[in-house]
């Protein structure tokens, strides 16, 4: 009997190794295994020809900040790399604050239509994100270029007498992702607006609410937790953006996700790439710790 | 004092347009408990929400103390409502749901916070203060949202089916608290609902309404001893409904010859304006008594006995084929000489059964 048992237990054991083994070679190969070479990497030398040398250094991380002086050897702020930092960021906050401009009066919009056409209203935001990014960021060029739709409206309307310079600056970068992002917004706003009771909305014209004052006091605080998540989702792929600074930013102003792909490129330098990726990483995390504080918090008023 | 005239509200246009109100005019009073009593779909919802300014009429016109409020938004009218699903703000505690309203009209902290204080205490909801909204009972959730409601003071407070939500004891309960509330606050209560126990116990006056008109206005008595036409009598209570004959008006009242050939008096013949010949008798279960056979005005046989604790409810299968139903108090020395399938006797009391037009 305890035989029997015990070769039970034997057998369920190994089943239960086999189940999870899927998602342990995901894990193993697919996540830990490359974040590990990409931490080893950045402690290593830069090889002549692209891959690193098996020496250590701390040269990749200290670059990420600092630069010496080629001739001096004066230290000092890498200013090229700090301004793309804050190129990162700046777009990638303003796109955010853009995206929740517009998406949330989107959000609002769907939510308040009867039920049947809200899945056509999500339907027509969702299929650009179906579509190819970089058909849609080529679309962008066109719309903005010299010589593109919008200039040429403009001086056709005879509102302009010369085409406005808007591609290759980051205005065209901000307007690229907030247009490829802005889907991302518009989802979680809006699954948070289709559960929410607009009864409180009259609840609150009733208790002398203006517009305003119910769309602050009352709408907003109740999808906070689908803002917050919305910004999260846009926020972060567009501090790693590469193809939209790409072709919208004409190599001229460089985003992280260029100045990572320049170290493995023509840099080759792999460890300052790998740097400057778990660079980016650690600002995603700060990005994400922040969001789950905002989120828990909110969990905690309205169940503890 | 609200005066509601000529208010009709049509939804939809051409052969789907749907008449929620047709033509209403009635004139509520000052420190009035009034009650608009119906089915559901009978837009009595409807012109609550019209009162409150969320539902724009079609045509008419409502004035409140002698002003116009239809060109007001919701928020300027000096009116509130007790929402049916109660409507609180789930991220606010409940002393933060009594306050909006006053905060939102600009009145100053101390002043909010002192009426906070009372209206917590007036709904004996102190010590749950600081609790969240998800926190507190349905029977609790109710009296915040009347709290919240009653905090600033409104001219008229809207009750939309408040008490359906809770269950049955909670709901007694909350039928007297609502009219000490009443009392106690001296504000206009238009209540609506569709449970006629609850617009009898609590209303000065009913308003009972069906498809968008409103059938009869008058006091808890007036309605369920008076009723004016079929479906009042119907819709309020159980009653009876007998085809008779009328023999002889005098004033109100008239002599009548009943189906099996017996004669009885009964009132109401000035107000539905009947004339000699047919007519309809309505009578309520408990006007009327089982007798052995021969010694009431009509016979029949006893079909089915309920038995309600209270009292007893007999049907009664009359000898034309007609349903009959009479309601007995239960009473420790009562004999129940009467069982089912008896053929029994009716009695009824004369002169208080109800002439109805047809």
């Amino acid at each position: 009997m305890s035989d029997l048992s015990a070769a039970r237990t034997a057998t369920e054991r190994r089943n239960r190794w086999l189940l999870l083994s899927p998602a342990l070679l995901i894990l193993i190969f697919a996540a830990a295994g490359p974040l590990l070479i990409v931490v080893v990497y950045s402690f290593l030398t830069p090889g002549d020809y692209g891959g690193v040398k098996p020496e250590f250094s701390w040269n990749a991380w200290f670059s990420v900040v600092m630069e010496r002086d080629f001739f001096t050897e004066e230290l000092t702020f890498a200013d090229a790399h700090l301004s793309i930092f804050w190129r990162s960021l700046k777009l990638s906050l303003m796109t955010t604050v853009a995206a929740f401009v517009f998406g949330f009066p989107t959000a609002y919009f769907i939510a308040t239509r009867p039920k049947r056409s809200r899945d056509a209203w999500m339907l027509l935001i969702m299929i650009p994100f179906w579509t190819n990014l970089l058909i849609r960021t080529f679309a962008i060029m066109e719309l903005i270029r010299a010589e593109g739709t919008v200039n040429t409206l403009l001086l056709w309307l005879g509102i302009i007498d010369a085409p406005i310079q808007m591609l290759f600056t980051e205005f065209s970068i901000m307007l690229g992702m907030v247009y490829v992002y802005l889907p991302l917004m518009v989802l979680p706003i809006y699954a948070s607006m289709e559960r929410f009771d607009f009864s409180l909305v009259e609840a609150g014209y009733d208790l002398y609410a203006t517009r305003w004052k119910v769309l602050t006091k009352v709408i907003f605080p109740l999808v906070k937790p689908g803002v917050i998540a919305g910004s999260i989702l846009v926020f972060v792929p567009c501090l790693g953006a590469y193809v939209t600074p790409r072709v919208l930013g004409g190599g001229k102003n460089l985003m992280l996700g260029n100045l990572i792909e320049l170290q493995f490129g023509q840099g080759r330098n792999w460890p300052l790439g790998a740097a400057l990726s778990l660079t980016l990483l650690a600002i995603v995390m700060v990005a994400l710790l922040f969001y789950v504080r905002a989120a828990g918090q909110e969990g905690e008023k309205s169940h503890g | 004092m609200i005066a509601i005239e000529n208010v009709t509200k049509i939804y939809g246009e051409g052969k789907s347009a749907f008449r929620a109100l047709d033509d209403v005019s009635v004139t509520i009073k000052d420190n009035e408990f009034f009650t608009l009593l119906g089915p559901s779909g009978c837009g009595k919802t409807t012109l609550l929400r019209t009162i409150a300014g969320f539902v724009d009429p079609s045509s008419g016109s409502i004035r409140l103390g002698g002003k116009d409020i239809l060109q007001s938004p919701p928020y300027k009218r000096p009116v509130n409502t007790v929402f049916q699903n109660y409507a609180l703000f789930p991220h606010m505690t409940v002393a933060q749901n009594i306050a909006f309203g006053l905060e939102m009209l600009g009145k100053p902290k101390r002043e909010v916070k002192a009426t906070v204080e009372e209206m917590l205490e007036l709904v004996r909801m102190t010590p749950m203060a600081d609790r969240q909204t998800g926190q507190i009972s349905g029977g609790q959730q109710q009296r915040v949202a009347l709290a919240r409601a009653l905090a600033p003071r409104p001219q008229v407070l809207l009750l939309d089916e408040p008490l359906s939500a809770l269950d049955f004891k909670l709901r007694k309960d909350m039928q007297l608290e609502l009219k000490r509330l009443q009392t106690e606050t001296g504000i206009t209560f238009v209540f609506v609902t569709h449970d006629q126990e609850e617009a009898l116990t609590m209303s000065d006056r009913i308003a009972v309404m069906n498809a968008g008109k409103i059938r009869q206005i008058g006091g808890a008595r007036d309605i369920y001893d008076q009723p004016a036409e079929r479906f009042v009598a119907d819709f309020i209570g159980d009653t009876n409904f007998l085809d008779v004959e009328v023999l002889e008006i005098t004033g109100d009242a008239a002599r009548v010859r009943l189906a099996g050939g017996a004669e009885t008096t009964a009132r109401g013949a000035a107000e539905a304006g009947t004339g000699m010949g047919a007519a309809t008798l309505a009578t309520r279960p408990e006007h009327a008594r089982l007798v052995p056979v021969g010694q009431g005005v009509m016979e029949g046989l006893l079909s089915q006995v309920v038995y309600f604790g209270t009292d007893t409810h007999y049907h009664v299968t009359l000898s034309d084929g007609a349903a009959f139903t009479l309601r007995q108090q239960n009473t420790p020395d009562m004999a129940h000489a009467f069982t089912q399938g008896d053929r029994v006797g009716i009695h009824l009391a004369p002169g208080v059964g109800q002439l109805l037009k047809d």
